[in-house]
C-alpha cells in the first residue's frame, strides 16, 4: 500500500519534473529567439536611426514628430486640463499663470492645445493605418496577382478616384454625424487608398520580374511567405513615407470638416479651437487671436515636422535622390 | 467582312485606354446618382405633404390637387416603388430639372447655379493662372540655380506654405489684411453700393476677390514650383542642353528656348487635370472668406435641409468635376502616347 502511494508520488514528482524541464527548455527557447529578435531589431532600428541622424531633414522632422508623440502622450499627465468655464477670465493676456492666455470661455489656451494633441494625433494615426493597410493590400494583391483580379481592383480604385470628394463627405454629414475618431478616419481613408494602391502596384509589379523573387517561385516558396518575407521588407520605406504623408493629409482634412461642421468633436481638438474663435468673432478682438494663431501654429508645427521626416526618409531611402 | 471585323477590333484595341476612361467615368455617374437618389429616398415621408399644403394655401386649390402638382414640381412620389421612382428621377434630370426648394418656390438648384457658379470660376480659373505661371518660372529658376540661395530660400518657403492647409492660410490672411489692417474686405464679393456704377462695380468685385485669389495663389504656387523643378532638372541633364551650352549659347536664350519649354510639356497635363477641381471650388475656402460661391451655396443649403436642391447641386458638382476629370484623362492621352500604354 505504502509503495503504491510512493510509487504515484514518484510518478507526480517525476512529471513535474519533466514538465519543469520542457518548461525551462521552451523559455530558454522563447527567451534565445526573443533575443535573437530583439538583437537583430535593435540592429536594424540603430541602422535606421543612423540613416535618420546622417540626414539633416529627417532628424529634424523625426524631432518634432518625436515631441508631438510625446505630448500626446505624457501631455496630459504634465499639464493637466481643466474645462471649467469662467467668463471674468475670457480672452486674457498671456502670462505666467496662463502661458498662452485664455479662450472665450475663459480656459487656459496652452493646455487646450496640448490636451488636444492626443485628439488630433489619433485620428492622424487612425487614418493613416487605415489607408496605408487597404491601400498596401489592394496594391499587393492586384500586383501580384495580375489577370482578372488586377484589372478589377483597378476598376474599383478608379471610380473611386473620381469620386468627388468634398460633396461626398457633405451628403454624408446630412445622414450621419460623426462623432468618434474612428469613424471619421474610415471616412477619410476610403477616399485615400486608392493612389497609394496603385503605386504600390507598380513596384510590386516591377519587383515581381526581380531574380530573387522569380527563384523563390522556382524553389516553390508559398505566396505568403514570398510576400510577408520577401516583397514586404522591398516597399517598407516606401509604406513609411506614405504613412506620413497620409498623416498629414489627415490632419489637412479633418480641420477642413470641422470648420465646416461635419464633424463634431472635443472642445480641445485645434481644429475646434479655432473654429470656436472664428465663430465667436476673434478677429474683431485682438486679444483673441492668440486663440487663432496658437493653434495654426501648432498644425503647421506638425506639418513641417512631417513634410520633413518623409522627404528626407525618401532621400535616405532612394539611392536615385540621394545622388544629386 | 471579316476585314471590316478585324478592322473594327484593331480600332478597339488602339483606343482600348480611351475605352476604359469611358467606362469609369459612366460607372461613377452611375454611382453619384444612386447616392444622390438614395438621398432623396431616405427623406422623411411628410416632405411632400409638407410641400403639397403649402401650395393648398397659396394657390388655394383642394389638397389633391396640390398634392399631385406637389409630386410634379419635386418630381417625386414617395408612393411610387423604387425603381419607377429611380426612372421619373433619372427623366427629370436629363431634362435639365434638378431640383426645387421645399421653403422656396422661385428658387431651384439650376438658379443658384447660375447665381453663384461665376464667382467660383472668377476665383479659381485666375488663381489658378496666377500660381501656374508665377510656380513654373520659379521652378525653372531653382533647377539652373541647384543649391544656390534662390532654390534654398524657395524650398524653405514652399516647405512652411506647403504645411499650411489652404483654409488656414486663408483665416490668417483673412485676419492680418482684414481685420488688422484693414486693406480688403472680409466677406461677400461686391458692395451693394456700386451696383449700377460699372467702373466702381468692376473695382469692387476685384476689392473682394483678391484676398480669396492670393490665399489660393500661395496655396498652389508650391506645388507647381517643385513640379516644374522637377521636370527642368530632368530636361537639363539631356544632351540637347549640353550641347547648346557647348555651342556657346547664351544661359538666358537656353533657358527660355530649351529649358522652359520642354520642361513645360509635364506641366500641361498636370494643369488639364487640375482644371477639372476649378468648377468644384473649395466649400471650406468659400466659408472662411464668406464669398458667394458654389461650395458656399452648397454648404448652406445643406445645413437648411433643404434636400431637393442639395441633391441637385450634389450631382451637378460631381458630374462636373467627373466630365472635367474625363476630358483631362482624354487630353493627357492624345499628348502623350506613354500614358495610353500603361
Amino acid at each position: 500500500m505504502k509503495e503504491r502511494f510512493v510509487g504515484i508520488f514518484k510518478a507526480i514528482g517525476r512529471f513535474f519534473v519533466k514538465l519543469g524541464n520542457a518548461i525551462k527548455r521552451g523559455v530558454v527557447c522563447a527567451a534565445r529567439a526573443t533575443g535573437r529578435f530583439l538583437a537583430n531589431f535593435w540592429r536594424s532600428f540603430r541602422a535606421f536611426c543612423g540613416m535618420i541622424y546622417s540626414n539633416k531633414k529627417a532628424f529634424a522632422g523625426a524631432i518634432i514628430l518625436i515631441l508631438f508623440a510625446f505630448l500626446a502622450i505624457f501631455g496630459r499627465l504634465i499639464f493637466p486640463y481643466d474645462d471649467k468655464t469662467s467668463f471674468a477670465d475670457m480672452y486674457l493676456k498671456p502670462s505666467g499663470e496662463h502661458w498662452l492666455g485664455t479662450d472665450g470661455m475663459g480656459r487656459d489656451l496652452f493646455d487646450m492645445i496640448i490636451h488636444g494633441t492626443q485628439d488630433v494625433m489619433s485620428i492622424a494615426i487612425f487614418t493613416a493605418f487605415f489607408t496605408v493597410g487597404f491601400g498596401v493590400l489592394m496594391g499587393i494583391i492586384s500586383g501580384y496577382a495580375g489577370g482578372w483580379t488586377d484589372r478589377i481592383i483597378g476598376l474599383i480604385s478608379n471610380v473611386f478616384m473620381s469620386l468627388p470628394q468634398f460633396p461626398i463627405l457633405l451628403i454624408l454629414s446630412m445622414f450621419i454625424t460623426i462623432r468618434d475618431n474612428f469613424t471619421l478616419a474610415l471616412i477619410l481613408s476610403v477616399f485615400s487608398w486608392p493612389g497609394l494602391a496603385r503605386s504600390v502596384r507598380s513596384q510590386i509589379m516591377s519587383l515581381k520580374e526581380r531574380d530573387f523573387i522569380q527563384i523563390c517561385s522556382v524553389m516553390g516558396v508559398g505566396r505568403v511567405h514570398i510576400i510577408f518575407t520577401e516583397l514586404l521588407p522591398n516597399i517598407m520605406s516606401f509604406v513609411a513615407i506614405n504613412f506620413i504623408s497620409s498623416m498629414k493629409n489627415a490632419i489637412t482634412a479633418s480641420v477642413g470638416m470641422m470648420t465646416l461642421g461635419i464633424a463634431l468633436f472635443e472642445p480641445t481638438n485645434w481644429g475646434a479651437i479655432i473654429v470656436s474663435a472664428r465663430n465667436s468673432g476673434a478677429f474683431a478682438i485682438p486679444a483673441a487671436r492668440l486663440c487663432i494663431i496658437a493653434p495654426v501654429v501648432a498644425i503647421m508645427l506638425f506639418q513641417i515636422g512631417a513634410i520633413l521626416f518623409s522627404n528626407g526618409l525618401d532621400e535616405a531611402f532612394n539611392p536615385r535622390l540621394r545622388k544629386n | 467582312m471579316s476585314e471590316f471585323w478585324s478592322k473594327t477590333r484593331r480600332f478597339f484595341y488602339k483606343t482600348k485606354y480611351f475605352w476604359v476612361k469611358l467606362l469609369v467615368t459612366l460607372l461613377t455617374m452611375l454611382i453619384v446618382a444612386v447616392l444622390s437618389f438614395v438621398l432623396i429616398k431616405s427623406l422623411p415621408g411628410d416632405v411632400v405633404h409638407q410641400y403639397a399644403l403649402n401650395l393648398q394655401n397659396t394657390l388655394k386649390v383642394p389638397y389633391e390637387e396640390a398634392y399631385a402638382t406637389a409630386v410634379r414640381m419635386l418630381n417625386y412620389d414617395p408612393e411610387q416603388n423604387i425603381f419607377s421612382a429611380f426612372m421619373t428621377y433619372l427623366g427629370g434630370l436629363f431634362r435639365g430639372n434638378l431640383g426645387q426648394s421645399i421653403y422656396l418656390e422661385d428658387v431651384t438648384a439650376n438658379s443658384i447655379i447660375a447665381d453663384y457658379l461665376p464667382w467660383t470660376l472668377l476665383v479659381s480659373s485666375v488663381s489658378l493662372l496666377l500660381s501656374f505661371v508665377i510656380g513654373t518660372m520659379m521652378g525653372v529658376r531653382m533647377a539652373r540655380k541647384r543649391n544656390g540661395a534662390t532654390d534654398t530660400v524657395c524650398t524653405g518657403v514652399i516647405t512652411v506654405t506647403g504645411a499650411v492647409p489652404d483654409y488656414l492660410l486663408g483665416v490668417i490672411l483673412l485676419m492680418v489684411f482684414g481685420s488688422v489692417l484693414g486693406i480688403f474686405p472680409t466677406y461677400g464679393a461686391y458692395d451693394l453700393a456700386t451696383v449700377g456704377h460699372p467702373w466702381e462695380y468692376f473695382v469692387s468685385i476685384l476689392h473682394h476677390a483678391a484676398l480669396p485669389i492670393i490665399t489660393y495663389t500661395i496655396a498652389q504656387v508650391g506645388g507647381w514650383a517643385l513640379m516644374a523643378k522637377g521636370s527642368a532638372v530632368a530636361v537639363l541633364g539631356d544632351d540637347y542642353v549640353n550641347a547648346a551650352v557647348l555651342r556657346g549659347l547664351p544661359p538666358r536664350l537656353i533657358e527660355r528656348r530649351y529649358l522652359k519649354r520642354n520642361a513645360m510639356l509635364p506641366l500641361v497635363t498636370s494643369l488639364v487635370i487640375s482644371l477639372a477641381y476649378l468648377f468644384g471650388g473649395s466649400a471650406v475656402m468659400e466659408s472662411v472668406f464668406a464669398y458667394p460661391g458654389i461650395g458656399r451655396a452648397f454648404t448652406t443649403y445643406i445645413g437648411k435641409r433643404d434636400y431637393f436642391v442639395v441633391q441637385g447641386l450634389f450631382l451637378f458638382l460631381s458630374f462636373f468635376i467627373i466630365l472635367a476629370n474625363l476630358v483631362a484623362d482624354f487630353l493627357c492621352g492624345l499628348l502623350d502616347p506613354r500614358v495610353r500604354e500603361r
